[in-house]
């Protein structure tokens, strides 16, 4: 039977009431057919031998869902969640049972602690060899569970569609999270009577938002109408609840600065006159030394994240604290709040921006930007503007702003170049900043960026990574070239593995150990691929450069040296409170 | 209530989750990754079909319990969580004792044994016996000493059952959970901090 056929035979037994007859499908076919109800349109996925029948029925629906074939299940995963992040959807991602499963792990992990909508299918072996230790068998469920949301393994048919439709909801729903579907390869494979598919909006043991109590929206409003020093700091959440305007209302009325944490960045634009910057080890100096003079701190949709805080028992004591969020684990976990906003801050920020004062905090303000001058005088303008000597991050960042306005989505990996990237690129719109933030994932930004484009087809990508990470997914370019995905790569290479350095110069006595990493030639494992690139290593060459990548049609890989031994500052050493950032 | 929230004492923690494979693995990693060692676990039916109960018993500070039971909440197949410490649940443990029945026919006063310590005798054959008591670990501890000296064959102790002293049940507000927006009294736990006027079942 043709696929149009099987398709809309079902699509139309679905639209009849229940009850209606019901056709005979395979489990991979009720699968496929949920993805498409789901408006699932790109997979990223690599076969092997149980999810084959899967990939059997995949053969039909070639039409409907773009399967994208990536070079490893990781690049697989990590693409499921640039996609996810710039599109606003779930990613959805296949594996193989064992170790396609495996190396699906750190993906997960990523997802798991960076909040991001994911269902991933992985075939298991058949049921009747569940627990022999069969070919390509691996107890995924278990291995998986500290790293899901929700996980479940698929043994019979007839349940895959209640279980999709389920993995979706749990997946996007409240705080998103990854979700792993392992089916069994005889559940794939046998035919039940399919009666057509239902989105799940209910699961009585999960309740992804709390309700709102309107005594705290109000508390919390009296708390910032009455303070002379608030301070916001936003995260991932205002994002993830797609209430960036709601969100920008609140700031606006309140007039009060607002820093973001890495995974916030572009909730607001970062040109925004109350955007005051980057919050944690390598953030601003304003935002970090003002969290210890703020006397109302007002978190929204963030975790207080170590690399945020720096050390706990120095960290806004002076503050009253209001905490919005979905997820009510966060509240008190680590910082004790004064008035916990439970809920989904789309709902929230409205609630409270009704019940407070339209104000300017003009000289509060105006202290965080002599911060901010005090920190250009040190820091950031021999970075972003160094007339001699080798190139620095900090310049190649600036000369992309300068071309693309702040328009691109920039993803980024882990490490030096991550941090100079997060603090330095402008960003105009929501959904432009990918990277691996809680989990600080080395080879997540090519993979990524692969996803970012298929979730923003019509927006600029550009993958800012390090010479270190670039060569843990470096065989994504294989990606790349296949599916021809335009993708911008720059190569920051310092031929160090930077931060590690970077540690050990200050805190190791330079006891420089391994980190000093060679790299191929860039550009020739590029051609290779059949991708152009070059590599520049001279200031004059930069613009220039930048701009042929960004005017090449189709991927482009850009390796510009920079100088070997920068710093990334201001820096919160560990154990340190945020006031004691150091400038040098 | 600083020095409260931080000192160490053992909570009774309820679980009601639904009926699914791989949930105890999934609550038992909460513990596990903060290294926090079960003291003891009970899992079986509840009162309510299909609805099964966790009663897990931890020694930990008040601050670490709170946010332990705020994550296995946070479980899609969990449905509530409380934690109580040990003056506000009615707990019991139950134990059997298996001895020669020749030993302790010729050397023991059976009916003083069992009357004293609140056993009875589950099983008596002709060559061992079975007694049960059920009650706090120092009353179950107390009959192994009494009976190690006649040769205590084999002992073992039941995880902890505990209920809840302040409670009227979950029947009805597993049917708040049904709904598809349940009501505020059922989404309690976000106060777990709050007290005890809105922190009871």
């Amino acid at each position: 039977m043709e696929t149009q056929t099987i398709t809309q035979e079902i699509s139309e037994i679905a639209a009849k009431p229940a009850k209606a007859q019901a056709i005979e499908v395979s489990g991979s076919v009720a699968l496929l057919e949920a993805l498409i109800v789901e408006g699932v349109e790109t997979i990223f996925g690599y076969p092997g031998g149980a999810i084959m029948p899967i990939y059997d029925a995949l053969y039909d629906y070639k039409e409907k869902l773009n399967h994208i074939l990536v070079r490893h299940e990781q690049g697989g995963i990590h693409a499921g969640q640039g996609y996810a992040r710039t599109s606003g959807k779930v990613g959805v991602v296949f594996a193989t049972s064992g170790p396609g499963a495996t190396n699906l792990v750190t993906g997960l992990a990523d997802a798991q602690i960076d909040s991001t909508p994911l269902v991933c299918i992985t075939g298991q072996v058949f049921a009747h060899l569940l627990g022999t230790d069969a070919f390509q068998e691996t107890d995924v469920i278990n291995i998986t569970t500290p790293v899901t949301k929700w996980n479940y393994q698929v043994t019979d048919a007839t349940e895959i569609p209640e279980v999709i439709a389920k993995a979706f909801y749990i997946a996007k729903s409240g705080r998103p999270g990854p979700v792993l579907i392992d089916i069994t390869k005889n559940a794939q494979i046998q035919k039940f009577s399919y009666e057509g598919y239902t989105k799940c909006n209910h699961i009585r043991s999960y309740r992804p938002k709390p309700i709102v109590r309107p005594q705290y929206i109000q508390q919390a409003a009296e708390l910032i109408n009455a303070a002379k020093k608030p301070f916001i700091l936003w995260g991932q959440g205002v994002i993830l609840g797609k209430a960036e305007q709601e969100f920008k209302n609140f700031v606006e009325k309140s007039g009060i600065p607002a820093a973001w944490t890495i995974l916030g960045a572009g909730a607001i634009s970062t040109d925004h006159p109350q955007n005051v910057g980057m919050l944690g080890m390598h953030g601003n100096y304003g935002p970090n030394v003002l969290t210890n003079e703020c006397d109302v701190l007002i978190a929204i949709g963030m975790r207080f994240d170590d690399r945020v805080t720096g050390r706990l028992d120095k960290y806004a004591k002076q503050a009253q604290v209001i905490h919005l969020d979905i997820d009510p684990a966060e509240i008190d976990k680590n910082v004790k709040s004064t008035v916990p906003v439970w809920g989904d801050c789309k709902e929230t920020l409205p609630l409270l921006t009704a019940l407070i004062e339209q104000k300017q905090h003009t000289d509060w303000l105006k202290l965080f930007n002599e911060y901010t001058e005090k920190e250009v005088e040190a820091v950031i303008f021999d970075e972003l503007n160094p007339a001699t000597g080798e190139m620095t991050m900090g310049e190649v960042i600036k000369q992309l702003n300068d071309i693309t306005k702040g328009e691109a989505v920039i993803v980024t990996d882990v490490g030096q170049h991550q941090m100079v990237a997060c603090r330095y690129a402008k960003l105009n719109n929501t959904r432009s900043n990918v990277t691996s933030g809680g989990l600080g994932t080395m080879g997540f930004a090519l993979p990524a960026a692969i996803g970012a484009k298929f979730g923003a087809q019509d927006r600029t990508v550009v993958a800012i990574i390090g010479d270190g990470g670039f060569q843990m997914t470096l065989q994504e370019l294989g990606t790349i070239m296949q599916s021809k995905v335009d993708v911008k790569i720059i190569i920051l290479n310092n031929r160090f593995l930077g931060m590690v350095r970077q540690w050990q110069e200050l805190f190791n006595e330079r006891r420089y150990s391994f980190v000093d990493i060679q790299s191929p030639d860039f550009v020739m494992v590029a051609k290779g691929y059949g991708i152009a690139g070059k590599t520049i290593s001279e200031r004059d060459d930069l613009a220039s450069s930048l701009q042929e990548m960004l005017a090449h049609p189709g991927s482009f890989l850009l390796e510009v040296m920079v100088t070997k031994e920068n710093n990334v500052f201001p820096m919160v050493p560990q154990g340190c409170s945020v006031s004691e950032i150091r400038l040098k | 209530m600083e020095t409260q929230d931080n000192q160490k004492q053992e909570y009774n923690i309820t679980v009601y989750t639904e009926n699914q494979i791989g949930l105890l693995n999934r609550i038992a990693i909460i513990f596990t990754r903060r290294k926090i060692n079960i003291d003891s676990l009970n899992t079986s039916p509840s009162e309510i079909e299909s609805i099964h109960r966790f009663n897990i018993v931890i020694t930990e500070s008040e601050e670490v319990v709170r946010k332990l039971t705020r994550q296995i909440e946070k479980q899609v197949e969990v449905l509530k969580v409380y934690y109580h410490t040990n003056a506000d649940v009615i707990w019991q443990e139950l134990a059997l004792y298996k001895v020669s029945t020749d030993v302790i026919a010729e050397k023991v006063s059976v009916e003083r044994l069992l009357r004293e310590n609140g056993a009875r005798a589950v099983v008596i054959r002709k060559d061992y016996t079975v007694f049960e008591t059920t009650g706090h670990r120092e009353e179950t501890d107390n009959l192994i000493s009494i009976l190690q000296p006649y040769g205590l064959i084999e002992f073992v102790r039941s995880a902890r059952v505990a209920i809840i002293k302040d409670s009227e049940g979950f029947n009805s507000k597993l049917r708040e959970f049904e709904r598809l927006e349940p009501g505020e009294d059922v989404v309690e736990n976000e106060y777990l901090n709050k007290g005890q006027k809105v922190f009871t079942m």
